[in-house]
């Protein structure tokens, strides 16, 4: 089989680039860590009152009165 | 299952990389930030529905993903609105150094439709495997596949239209040619 594989220019190089330049801009915001505002909300969404709160944002409100 | 203190470490540990994939998404950090914060509200409001011993940032991504896509399709109406605002936002760079390389490279992937640029953040940055991205994306394998090489084939044509000809020994070279030739 003498089949060459042609990609439109596509070459080795080329690609090699761009999935280096991807994994920089992706990895420059992982370097980042993890912000504060992120840490707290985790450490303090561990109740479930917290959670159903949360699950609140997804369906029109409504208000059951509160306490 | 519960959510448990390494449950709850574990989602930690995924906090930088669902920011960088909203970041490479949505192309705005702040924007990128809400993404993630609601993310995290809806993964902890629906944590029983994980299942425990399986992909957890796999999940996570789940969540941003289809976030940012119902977002986006908010959002398009505002595009048609005020195009000149939202191109104006998709412009946020890391300063300082700021290579003219990144920017253009930052401009292309904004041109990809979405199924493709969605497709080459989580397999080509994110180093998920086909078969977790095609499960992210609610797709086939091959699906995932075709949408990968289609984006890779749109950068370097984005990029570097003519292929080879930009990998010269030298651009300083080629200007020098041009400018002779002039």
């Amino acid at each position: 089989m003498k089949e060459v594989k042609k990609q439109g220019g596509l070459n080795a190089e080329i690609q090699s680039r761009i999935g280096h330049q991807l994994r920089a801009m992706y990895d420059d915001v992982v370097r980042q860590g993890v912000p504060d505002r992120f840490a707290e909300l985790i450490r303090k969404l561990d109740g479930p009152e917290a959670a159903t709160a949360a699950q609140g944002g997804g369906e029109p409100d409504k208000n059951n009165g509160g306490s | 299952m519960p959510l448990t203190d390494s449950l709850r470490d574990d989602i930690l540990a995924s906090v930088p990389s669902l920011r960088a994939f909203a970041i490479s998404l949505s192309g705005n950090g702040d924007r990128a930030d809400d993404l993630v914060q609601e993310t995290l509200l809806r993964a902890i409001a629906n944590i029983d529905s994980f299942q425990p011993g399986s992909n957890l940032p796999a999940w996570l991504f789940t969540i941003l993903r289809n976030l940012f896509r119902s977002d986006y399709r908010k959002r398009r109406r505002e595009v048609e609105d005020a195009e000149g605002n939202y191109a104006k936002t998709l412009k946020t760079q890391p300063a300082q150094n700021a290579h003219l390389e990144f920017e253009e490279f930052r401009q292309a992937l904004d041109k990809l439709p979405q199924d493709q640029r969605e497709a080459l953040i989580l397999v080509g940055a994110s180093g998920f495997s086909y078969e977790d991205a095609a499960a992210i994306c609610g797709c086939a394998v091959g699906t995932i596949k075709s949408r990968v090489n289609r984006a890779r084939s749109k950068l370097s044509a984005l990029l570097y239209v003519d292929g080879a000809e930009d990998f010269g020994p030298d651009n300083t070279v080629r200007a020098v040619i041009g400018g002779n030739g002039g």
